[in-house]
């Protein structure tokens, strides 16, 4: 992983300085909460409904043992023993003082790591896919540009102050796990017909009040050209973004009311004055940054060792984790292992110091100690040897890290919804739980196959329900909650935004409604279909007949 | 008196702000003063301006634009970028293009709600001049210019990305 030098020590020790001398003046009364507000924002910290919370980012959610445990640490010596794996590839601490957060902040640089930029009307962490570099449909890997990507955006001096919050993902792969195309900025490593690789870049996708999904800027992009290709897409966000409705103040919408076709001229109108200038990239900086992300050293082994054929067949329990959980590596003998974080009774994404360490000391003996983290919030292991999964597997279950149900039913994405933010209308993880209790069984999970439920506490769509196959979204119906369910949305290459079945339901009734919504994908199934596949043959109608039907 | 912070020190200035303006006649009451005037004030009455005996310099809103400065801007001594509220980014990329791409040699004042926190990035993006609102310390935004010590992009204070520099 990326390697820190002295520059970037000192510019995070500059703003680990900064950041304390602007929270003593808060404290002393010499800037005001307004003043204060994108400041600690812009330094990940929020004030919450119960208390502050600081978002730590994990740049494209990579995390070295090393910075696991220091994230044990915090979570145990600033907090209530737990941290929360947001749908961003962050994590969130729910329980810091804020008069101790610049402490924090020392502490996470000490292990190269930040809070910076995860809030506030600005460019976030930049996202990508979780196998990234480990994935056998890889065009190239994204981490490095990922990494230029950070940099770039880190302290931009003219995009701190935008319309709005600013999210940039880049994916390589060709199944697109980093839901690339609802971003404000998407970006897909592409090969143009001369085979070079660069990319293609979509702008105006993304989540909340209005769902979209991206529209292509740049066809191909020339590998050196892209950040001024970037900078010129901000730069005619910030110049005409609307800042006169937070609601209307993302850049999907400028999008939308300039028109694609007006809006990309204006891009490239910028563009040609500062490409080609000094931020285009050179071949030796794109070199030290692919540097940092060369494969480990892998030992030379073969597919489908004798110990994992035997385990196998041995054990029906590893063989249904293995099923869900294993997907294969681009190197032979090794695996890429999901341990998934959505047990039963567990808010999705919570977890806990114990958890962290443990896991830190898993990395180091299975994984060359790295993990990544997913934005369904769960953790990867990315270079498992295939003969050591049935050990593995064995001391994922030690801390309640084995759980089979990845990519199922009940790997669901979950906002923290109500229960603890303060932009909430309603609860998320209680809904996220009875729906867990519905369906207990793995057997039948596993028949109803991959189908993806997110769930969000309210129109801010943190936790993706617009993409989610099932999508509820929390409302608040004169001081009551109640939760919109949709259905059809997919955040994958080809991209969909689901639509409201109806009326909202009642809490209690979420379990059974999406029972029903379960009956009728099953009842109706064809053969090799998933969920997506079934609805957008047999439309809304038969779910809804079912599910209203009832209700008369 | 608004305090002005020019070349790392506070200075008196000679330049008044006209934030609002109906005719040229708001001129000629005091004749021979130094006035920093609205780009739309500038663009009705450049004609009549021509004779004032003072100079006469230029302020854009944030939701103007630089580009749209139909003139040859080296003539103004300065051009002022007024910031309505802190949080309002739009002068940040006014500023770097006045540098960058119009090659403005002149000064750049930030105007309006600019704050000790803002400083650093201001004259990243090619501010020169810094006309702070009136209950800001003074030590503490003389400070700010030294926030960081380097930056990963390139901007107008320096142009190489730092990338061209490691």
């Amino acid at each position: 992983m990326y390697q820190y030098d002295d520059y970037d020590h000192r510019m995070l020790a500059d703003r680990v300085a900064q950041f304390r001398d602007q929270t003593d003046r808060f404290m002393a009364g010499k800037l005001s909460d307004t003043e204060f507000l994108p400041l600690r924002l812009q330094n990940g910290l929020y004030i919450q409904r119960l208390a502050p919370m600081l978002r730590v980012a994990i740049p494209y959610g990579l995390l070295s043992s090393t910075q696991l445990r220091k994230l044990a640490f915090i979570a145990r010596h600033y907090d209530k023993g737990y941290g929360h794996f947001t749908t961003r590839q962050n994590i969130q601490f729910n329980w810091p003082a804020l008069e101790e957060v610049p402490d924090i902040l020392a502490h996470l640089a000490e292990v190269e790591m930040h809070a910076i930029q995860t809030s506030g009307n600005c460019i976030r962490n930049t996202t990508t896919d979780q196998f990234a570099g480990v994935a056998v449909d890889e065009l190239e890997d994204s981490r490095p540009y990922c990494e230029i990507i950070r940099q770039w955006s880190s302290f931009h001096p003219e995009f701190a102050y935008l319309p709005r919050k600013f999210k940039i993902a880049v994916c390589g792969t060709s199944v697109d796990q980093a839901a690339t195309q609802v971003h404000d900025i998407g970006i897909y490593l592409v090969q143009n017909e001369d085979s070079e690789i660069g990319f293609q870049i979509l702008a105006g996708g993304g989540l909340g009040r209005t769902p979209v999904i991206g529209q292509v800027v740049f066809d191909f992009v020339e590998k050196k050209h892209l950040l001024t290709a970037l900078e010129a897409i901000l730069r005619v966000y910030n110049r005409y973004g609307r800042r006169d409705n937070k609601y209307k103040a993302r850049i999907k919408i400028l999008v939308k009311e300039t028109g694609i076709d007006e809006f990309r001229n204006k891009v490239h109108i910028e563009w040609e004055r500062i490409k080609n200038g000094p931020q285009t990239l050179t071949e030796a900086e794109i070199e030290r940054c692919k540097s940092f992300f060369v494969d480990p050293s892998y030992l030379k082994k073969e597919d489908n060792p004798e110990e994992l054929v035997e385990a196998l067949q041995s054990d029906v329990l590893f063989n249904s984790w293995y099923e869900q959980n294993v997907k294969p590596h681009k190197k032979s003998g090794y695996a890429i292992v999901t341990a998934c974080l959505k047990e039963t009774g567990i808010a999705p994404g919570d977890i806990t110091d114990t958890q962290l360490d443990y896991i830190a000391t898993l990395a180091d003996e299975f994984s060359f100690g790295e993990v990544r983290v997913t934005h369904h919030q769960n953790v990867v292991f990315a270079d498992v040897e295939q003969s050591k999964l049935f050990s593995f597997w064995h001391k994922l279950k030690e801390q309640s890290l084995a759980a089979m149900n990845l990519g199922l039913l009940t790997d669901m994405i979950c906002c923290p919804g109500g229960d603890f933010c303060a932009l909430a209308n309603a609860k998320s993880i209680p809904i996220a739980e009875s729906i867990q209790r519905e369906f207990e069984d793995i057997e039948e999970l596993k028949v109803i196959g991959d189908l993806r439920i997110n769930i969000s506490g309210c129109m801010n769509a943190c936790g993706h329900h617009h993409v989610g196959n099932i999508g509820i979204l929390g409302v608040d119906k004169k001081g009551e909650e109640f939760y919109q369910v949709s259905l059809g949305g997919s955040s994958r290459h080809a991209a969909s935004l689901g639509k409201i079945i109806g009326p909202a339901f009642a809490q209690e009734e979420i379990p059974g409604v999406v029972r029903q919504i379960v009956t009728v994908y099953q009842a109706h199934k064809q053969a090799g279909e998933e969920f997506l596949d079934t609805y957008q043959r047999i439309g809304m109608d038969p779910f809804k007949e079912k599910i209203y039907a009832k209700a008369d | 008196m608004p305090k002005l912070i020019k070349n790392g020190e506070i200075v008196q200035d000679s330049w008044t702000v006209l934030r609002e303006a109906t005719g040229p006649e708001v001129l000629k009451a005091v004749p021979g003063k130094n006035f920093i005037v609205p780009l739309k004030f500038w663009q009705l009455y450049r004609e009549d301006l021509e004779d004032y005996l003072g100079e006469i310099a230029l302020w854009l809103d944030s939701n103007e634009n630089v580009n749209d400065i139909d003139a040859d801007i080296q003539q103004f001594p300065l051009i002022a970028l007024n910031f309505p509220v802190f949080s309002d980014g739009r002068s940040y990329t006014n500023a770097r293009e006045l540098r960058e791409l119009l090659n403005y040699k002149g000064e750049v004042r930030a105007i309006g709600d600019v704050l000790r926190d803002q400083l650093f990035y201001m004259a990243r993006c090619g501010f020169d001049a810094f006309e702070i609102r009136h209950d800001q310390d003074e030590e503490a935004c003389l400070s700010a210019f030294n926030d960081f010590d380097n930056a990963y992009q390139g901007a107008i204070d320096n142009p190489n990305p730092l990338f061209r520099r490691r």
